[in-house]
């Protein structure tokens, strides 16, 4: 394995929780929720999923464990904001502050418990191919599904009558309301969606990338899978995009601070941030169309009866 | 002959909001093949008793029969499948969508985009409603969005075809049109049951009307054999006066000029001023007419300084150029404003109405004391608004949101007029208020004016427009037609201006 296969290679490791957790909270968002919570779904993910990979040995039980905590995280959101028709952003903050909390709680006695990542997945032919065939198709399953949610949700929303009025929802909940269309029932199963991808990335975390458990270890991922998905525009394809940039730079960052580059390490580390950050909008400014977000974003819908 | 049963009964229906009895045992009859008007006023219960025809509402008593046998709506769903469609007052189309998406979307079966649009092509075609699939909402004029309404609604060859207020947004043209249209749909054996407050219109195209007044069923007639004044006396159950004006050349000097005024939209979709001029003299009503989202909001701002003009000379206010100036230093020249939107612009919701007094008053009135707020002045200044303008209201001092829209309504622009400015703008001075308050609110524009002060009034309201004002200038586009004399003027004339003609060739694309 060359150099640089090894740097793609932790890029891809790098970008996929991003991803993945950019994915479903861009779902969300499209049917005009905002769910400020992805960093305590996700976190929650982390912790559920290491303990029940550990108690159970599996890490397959481990990864349906993270998906049902971010779901049951996101269900306490729904309730808040679509059942009582809360204010979206303040729940969102509090279901951060209060999953990093308890996820402190669950994964108390399983700090610094170590156990093996899961195994990769060759895939024939394909991995053969020169340089591309070991980075792309030699990966753990988590990153082909996020390739599987980028494309299954660009479908999803575009082709799909389900996906249409999912974005009326988005748009105008009075509207689609009218239509006769249950803006809320919609809106709960998009939460949900988003809450099991954020308890997927979550599990990659503590599953995959370190595999170990410390509690706070998404380290701010969750604020940054909200950031590309605005910046991203709201579309699946750019949202790769930027996961894939924030990721490309922190691994290269790293590689050029251990090369002895004689920038402040400050800074460095800032420089994912600062770049994705810069090119996504750049890409905004240059690029007519789809720039606004859902127009009903993070407005509460009570329908009158 | 035994007579098929009506295609649409509601009897004795009851819907109620908390102590308020929208509805109170409503009894409705539409045949097969009439254009049936439901008249009343702003908050009579018709919106709600065709929510409740459509599946969006469920009435609390009461029951509906379809063609003789009693249903059940439970969703707009079921209503769409005996084959009720509705267009909406304030249209249920999405900015963002095609307009192949917003048909899809309203249509029940799971039929693929590219179908849809072929089939929206032509039904388009069948009736005479050009459409382009393709385009995006939001670039649509509201004609346009309207046929989007209606074309969707015939897609789903609907048997019985509610409109709720279908012409408030159309130049007369527009509403010739669908006129047409609804007599085809009628000779077509569909039934229309058709929302509106505008007699005239009601009485040439409808062949039976319903009146509600106060959530109650108070008549019903036939249009056609009433006129507009007895339909008036039923919807509002008294008799009401016009306002008397008799409009005069300018004479007075002028007070507020525009000169040469063109401003880049404010937001993506916004429109752009171009060369705007114009002069309003002391003592008369100016009106600007104009479709909706032709640049009257940017003018509105430009006017009272929420935007500022390039250079200061292009506008003047008594001959002193403020248009680099915001709209504290024109309060304090003497000018006040009126926006249109009430709660939200005029008015901030959550704050009490002295608060709201002090809020455009503070730079001009005497409701400051060395910084600090006069409390006692402020809340007589509310008493007196309250006095002049006969204000319905539960306490003294309410927060602004708890007013009725024609009770806010009064209060906006009494609390502007009670200032004794020079120059008043105001825009949209009685949209959705009921026909007391704004007769009240179009007399005290008329008095205001009488007494010498320059009053300027942008409205959709062509009936409004020829009532009060002396001279009525068009906005199409972004540009200002030169003011004409409101004698000689008519619905017609005006119609044809709103829509584009003896404007710039460029524009009238």
């Amino acid at each position: 394995m060359t150099l640089l296969e090894a740097i793609l290679l932790t890029v891809i490791t790098a970008s996929t929780p991003l991803l993945i957790a950019a994915i479903g909270e861009l779902v969300v968002e499209k049917s005009g929720v905002l769910n400020l919570g992805v960093e305590g779904m996700m976190i929650m993910g982390a912790a559920c999923g290491i303990v029940a990979a550990i108690a159970t040995g599996s890490g397959a039980a481990g990864v349906a464990a993270a998906v049902l905590a971010g779901m049951a995280m996101a269900a306490i959101f729904a309730a808040l904001t679509l059942g009582l028709a809360a204010n979206q952003v303040a729940a969102g903050l509090a279901l951060t502050i209060f999953g990093l909390g308890l996820s402190g709680v669950v994964g108390a006695s399983f700090v610094g418990a170590q156990r093996a990542g899961i195994g990769k997945i060759e895939i024939p032919l394909l991995s053969e191919i020169p340089f591309l065939g070991p980075v792309l198709f030699n990966q753990d399953p988590f990153v082909y599904a996020s390739f599987a949610l980028v494309a299954g949700v660009s479908w999803f929303l575009t082709r799909t009558r389900a996906g249409l009025v999912l974005r009326a929802c988005g748009e105008s909940a009075a509207s689609a309301h009218a239509l006769g269309y249950k803006v809320l029932r919609i809106r709960f199963f998009a939460i949900l969606f988003g809450g099991a991808c954020a308890g997927l990335a979550g599990a990659y975390l503590s599953l995959v990338l370190t595999p170990f458990w410390t509690s706070g270890m998404t380290a701010g991922r969750g604020w940054i899978a909200l950031a590309i998905v605005v910046f991203a525009s709201w579309l699946p394809w750019r949202a790769a995009l930027g996961a894939y940039l924030f990721g490309g730079i922190t691994i290269l960052q790293l590689h050029a601070q251990g090369a002895g580059f004689r920038v402040p390490p400050q800074l460095m580390s800032a420089l994912p941030y600062l770049i994705t950050i810069v090119v996504l909008v750049l890409i905004m400014r240059l690029r007519r169309g789809g720039a606004a977000g859902p127009a009903g974003l993070g407005i509460p819908f009570v329908p009158d009866r | 002959m035994p007579a098929s049963p009506p295609l649409v009964q509601a009897q004795q229906i009851v819907k109620r909001f908390g102590a308020l009895a929208a509805n109170d045992h409503v009894d409705l009859t539409v045949a097969a093949g009439e254009i049936h008007a439901l008249l009343g006023e702003n908050g009579a219960g018709k919106s709600t008793l065709v929510k409740m025809l459509y599946g969006l509402l469920q009435p609390d008593a009461g029951r509906i029969l379809w063609q003789g046998a009693p249903v059940v709506l439970h969703g707009p769903r079921e209503a769409r499948r005996l084959g009720i469609g509705m267009v909406f007052q304030h249209f249920s189309l999405f900015e963002a969508m095609t307009v192949a998406e917003n048909v899809a979307l309203a249509l029940d079966g799971d039929a693929p985009l590219p179908q849809v649009a072929e089939r929206l092509a032509e039904t388009s075609r069948a009736y005479g409603l050009p459409l382009d699939p393709r385009r995006e909402v939001w670039q649509l004029s509201v004609g346009e969005r309207q046929r989007v309404e209606i074309v969707r609604c015939l897609m789903q060859d609907p048997r019985l075809l509610i409109l709720d207020e279908p012409t408030s947004v159309l130049t007369p043209q527009e509403a010739e049109g669908l006129f047409a249209t609804l007599a085809k749909i009628r000779a077509e054996g569909r039934a229309v049951l058709y929302i509106s407050h505008k007699l005239e219109e009601v009485r040439r195209i409808c062949e039976a009307a319903t009146i509600l007044r106060h959530g109650k069923v108070v008549a019903r007639c036939d249009p056609r054999a009433e006129s507009a004044a007895s339909l008036a006396r039923m919807m509002v159950g008294s008799t009401v006066l016009g306002v008397k004006h008799e409009p005069t050349a300018p004479r007075g000097k002028v007070r507020l000029a525009v000169a040469g005024l063109s401003l880049p939209p404010a937001e993506a979709h916004g429109v752009a001023l171009r060369d705007v001029s114009l002069a309003l003299h002391g003592g008369e009503v100016l009106g600007i007419a104009g479709v909706a989202g032709n640049g009257q909001d940017e003018l509105f701002a430009a006017l009272s300084g929420e935007r500022l003009a390039p250079r200061a000379e292009a506008v003047l206010l008594d001959g002193r150029p403020v248009g680099r100036q915001g709209i504290n230093a024109r309060r304090r020249l003497g000018a006040a404003f009126v926006p249109e939107e009430r709660l939200g612009h005029a008015a901030a919701p959550r704050f009490p109405l002295s608060e709201n007094a002090l809020l455009s008053g503070h730079a001009a009135g005497e409701f400051l004391a060395g910084g600090l707020v006069r409390r006692g002045r402020l809340l007589g200044y509310v008493d007196e608004v309250t006095r002049v303008f006969d204000l319905r209201k539960g306490s003294r001092d309410p927060e602004a949101r708890a007013l009725s829209g024609g009770n806010l309504q009064k209060f906006t622009v009494g609390r502007e007029i009670l200032r004794n400015p020079d120059v008043l703008v105001v825009a949209q001075p009685t949209w959705g208020v009921d026909a007391g308050a704004a007769r009240r609110i179009r007399q005290a524009l008329l008095d205001l004016a009488a007494e010498g002060a320059a009053v300027l009034a942008i409205s959709q309201d062509l009936d409004e427009l020829l009532e009060i004002a002396d001279r009525i200038a068009v906005m199409f586009h972004g540009r200002l037609s030169a003011p004409l004399p409101v004698q000689g003027l008519t619905q017609e004339s005006l119609g044809l201006l709103m829509g584009g003609s003896g404007f710039p060739a460029e524009d009238a694309a």
